[in-house]
C-alpha cells in the first residue's frame, strides 16, 4: 500500500513525534499538558507498529495498537479523576504546586 | 488441526483456572459492595474467599511446564512460585486493611478498595507468566491502572492524591518508554513471542544499536516496576502518600512481579537456551556486557538507597528508601543469571514477603494509635506495646540480613551466588551496603526502646485487637521459623528456577 514511501519515512515521524512527547513531559508543568504529551508518545508507537506490520505483512502489530488505544484511554481517564480528585483540594493543576512530599 | 487446537484450548483453559478465579473475585465484590451497601467489609471477606480458592486452583498447577493460549502465558514451576507469593501477600494485605484506621475514617466505602487489589493481583499473576511483548505490556497496564487508584484512594488526604498524581506521571512516561522499546524489538525482529525473539537473534545479523536501544527502553520500564535506581524516582513520595497497606502492597507483589518478568524476558529472549550449561550465554554479549550493566543498577539501587534512608524521619518513607536498596540486593541474583542466582533471589523474595509486611503491619498499627509515622514519635513505645516491639525487631533484624531471622538466609544465598560467579566486588559493595543499614534500622530500634522512656512510664499500655495480633504473628514467627529450618523454601525454590522454553 506504501510502495512509494519509503518505511524510514514512517519512522523518522515517528521518533520526531515521540520526541516531542518527551520533551512536552518534562518541561510543561501543568498536568492536563502533561498528559497530551504522554497521549502523543503512545501514538507515535502505535505508527512505528502500525509501519513496521504493514511493512513486515504481520498483523501481530496492528492487534498491539488496539490493545494499546485501550489502555491509553483507560489511563487516560485515570489521570484526569486523579488530576480532578488534588484539584479540589489545592485549586490549580500546576505540578510545581504539588510539592509537600520532598526528599 | 482444528481439533489440536480445541485440545489445546481446553488444556489452556483448565490451567487459566487460577487467574479466571481472581477476575471472578473481582466482579463478585465489585457487586456485593453494590448490593450491600451497609456492610463496609463484604468484599473484603469475598476477596478473602476468591483468594482461598485461588489457593486450591494453584495446587493443581503443580508440575504443570505448558505454553497456554498459543504460548501467550506460561505455567511453569517458575510462575508458579511467583504466584504464590503474590497471593499470599495479596492475602495478607486484606488482612492488614481490615485494622487500617486510615482506611476507614470519614465512612469511606472500601468496595472499590478491596476488589482493585484483587485486579491487581490478577495483573500481576498474568506478569509473572508473560511469553509474548503484548502480555507483558497488557499484565503491567493491569497491574498499574489499578495501583494508581489504590495509591490515591485516600483521596481527601493532600499526601495521598499528591502520590498518586506522581505515580501516574511517572508511570504513564516509563510504560510509554517501554512501548517504543517494544515496538523497536518488534520491528527488528518481527515477532512478539520472545522464544521466537530469542531464535531471530541468534539466527540472523540484527542491528546490534537498535537492539540496544530497544532493550534499554523496555529494561527502563521493568526498572520502573521494581524501583532498581536510575528509575526510582516515583519510589520514595508514593511510599510516603500512600495508604500504608498499599504501600506494603507496592514494595512486595508489585515488586516480585517486576523481577519475575525481568528474569523471565531476560533469560527467554537474549539466553542461549540451546546449551544445557547453566551458565547460559548472553547472546547480546558480543558488544555490550549486559552483566555488568545489570551489576552497576544494582550498585547504585544498593547505594542510593541505603545512604538516602539514613536521614529520614518519616518511617514509611525510610521503608521506601529501604525497599530501593533491597532491590539492589536482589538485582544482584539478576546480574549473575546463573541458576543459584535466581535460586537465592526467589528465596530473598520469600523472606521479603515476612518481613516487609511485617514491619509495615506494625507501622499500620502503631499509626492507628499515635496517629503518626514519624520516628520521633516511636519513642519509649516499646514499651507501651510490648508484643510490637518485640516482633519489629525481629523484623529490623531480618531487612539487615542478620541471624537468626530469614533475612540472613536470603542474603547468604544472594552474596554465596555472586560468589559462585567472581563477581567479588559486587558482593564487597554489597555487604557494606548491609552494615551501613544497620545503622537506620538500629535508629527505629533505639527510638522504641532507649530513648524517652521517663516520660512513657506512667501511661498505660496501648491495646490491640487480638486477630491483628494473631496476624502479625503469622508474619512473625515464620520470619524466625525458616531461618532455622530454610530446607523446605530453599528446595521448593531451587526446584522452580525452570521456565518454560518454547
Amino acid at each position: 500500500m506504501f510502495q512509494s514511501v519509503s518505511l524510514e519515512y514512517f519512522l523518522i515521524l515517528a521518533a520526531v513525534l515521540f520526541s516531542i512527547g518527551s520533551i512536552g513531559v518534562l518541561t510543561r508543568r501543568n498536568a492536563i499538558i502533561i498528559f497530551m504529551s504522554i497521549e502523543l508518545m503512545l501514538n507515535s508507537v502505535n505508527l512505528t507498529l502500525v509501519s513496521f506490520a504493514s511493512f513486515l505483512g504481520d498483523s501481530a502489530g496492528m492487534i498491539f495498537v488496539f490493545f494499546v488505544m485501550a489502555v491509553a484511554a483507560s489511563e487516560a481517564a485515570v489521570g484526569l479523576a486523579i488530576v480532578l480528585a488534588l484539584f479540589r483540594q489545592k485549586q490549580t493543576v500546576n505540578v510545581d504546586e504539588v510539592n509537600i512530599m520532598k526528599w | 488441526m482444528i481439533d489440536q487446537f480445541i485440545i489445546e484450548l481446553q488444556k489452556s483453559i483448565s490451567l487459566f483456572k487460577p487467574e479466571a478465579t481472581l477476575a471472578v473475585t473481582f466482579v463478585v465484590a465489585l457487586i456485593a459492595d453494590l448490593i450491600f451497601k451497609k456492610s463496609k467489609n463484604i468484599s473484603g471477606y469475598i476477596s478473602l474467599i476468591g483468594f482461598i480458592v485461588t489457593f486450591y486452583f494453584l495446587f493443581w498447577q503443580k508440575g504443570q511446564n505448558y505454553g497456554t493460549f498459543t504460548q501467550m502465558l506460561s505455567v511453569d514451576p517458575f510462575a508458579l512460585f511467583f504466584k504464590f507469593l503474590i497471593l499470599l501477600t495479596s492475602f495478607f494485605i486484606i488482612l492488614m486493611s481490615f485494622f487500617s484506621k486510615e482506611l476507614y475514617i470519614n465512612n469511606r466505602s472500601l468496595g472499590e478498595y478491596f476488589s482493585l487489589i484483587a485486579g491487581m493481583t490478577f495483573g500481576m499473576f498474568l506478569l509473572v507468566g508473560a511469553n509474548n511483548l503484548i502480555m507483558i505490556y497488557l499484565a503491567i497496564e493491569t497491574m498499574s491502572i489499578s495501583s494508581y487508584i489504590l495509591a490515591g484512594y485516600t483521596k481527601e488526604i493532600h499526601r495521598a492524591s499528591e502520590a498518586s498524581l506522581k505515580y501516574v506521571i511517572f508511570g504513564a512516561v516509563s510504560s510509554g518508554l517501554m512501548i517504543y522499546g517494544i515496538s523497536i524489538l518488534f520491528g527488528l525482529t518481527g515477532t512478539l513471542n520472545l522464544f521466537e525473539i530469542n531464535n531471530f537473534i541468534a539466527n540472523n545479523n540484527v542491528n546490534i544499536y537498535a537492539l540496544f536501544f530497544s532493550v534499554f527502553l523496555i529494561l527502563a520500564g521493568i526498572g520502573y516496576k521494581i524501583s532498581a535506581v536510575p528509575f526510582h524516582f516515583w519510589t520514595p513520595d508514593v511510599y510516603e502518600g500512600a495508604p500504608i497497606t498499599i504501600t506494603a502492597l507496592l514494595s512486595v507483589a508489585s515488586k516480585a512481579a517486576g523481577f519475575a518478568v525481568l528474569i523471565r524476558f531476560v533469560k527467554a529472549a537474549f539466553i542461549d537456551n540451546t546449551q544445557l550449561d547453566s551458565e547460559g550465554i548472553w547472546i547480546l554479549i558480543s558488544n555490550i556486557d549486559w552483566r555488568f550493566i545489570i551489576a552497576v543498577l544494582s550498585v547504585l539501587s544498593m547505594t542510593l538507597g541505603n545512604l538516602v534512608a539514613l536521614w529520614q524521619t518519616n518511617l514509611k518513607r525510610l521503608l521506601a528508601y529501604s525497599s530501593i536498596a533491597h532491590a539492589g540486593y536482589m538485582l544482584m541474583g539478576v546480574a549473575v543469571m546463573t541458576d543459584a542466582g535466581v535460586t537465592a533471589v526467589m528465596i530473598y523474595f520469600a523472606s521479603y514477603l515476612f518481613m516487609n509486611l511485617g514491619a509495615f503491619f506494625v507501622v499500620t498499627l502503631l499509626a492507628n494509635k499515635i496517629g503518626s509515622e514519624d520516628i520521633d514519635d516511636y519513642k519509649g513505645i516499646g514499651y507501651r506495646a510490648p508484643i510490637l516491639g518485640v516482633c519489629m525487631v525481629v523484623f529490623l533484624l531480618s531487612l539487615t540480613g542478620l541471624p537468626p531471622t530469614f533475612g540472613f538466609i536470603g542474603k547468604w544465598m544472594v552474596f554465596s551466588a555472586v560468589l559462585e560467579s567472581n563477581f567479588i566486588w559486587l558482593a564487597v559493595i554489597g555487604v557494606l551496603n548491609s552494615v551501613v543499614s544497620l545503622f537506620y534500622y538500629v535508629k527505629i530500634f533505639r527510638n522504641m526502646y532507649v530513648r524517652g522512656v521517663e516520660e512513657n512510664e506512667n501511661k498505660e499500655n496501648y491495646q490491640f485487637h487480638p486477630i491483628a495480633i494473631i496476624v502479625l504473628l503469622l508474619l512473625a514467627i515464620p520470619t524466625i521459623l525458616f531461618c532455622l529450618y530454610p530446607g523446605p523454601i530453599a528446595n521448593w525454590a531451587a526446584a522452580s528456577v525452570g521456565i518454560f522454553l518454547g
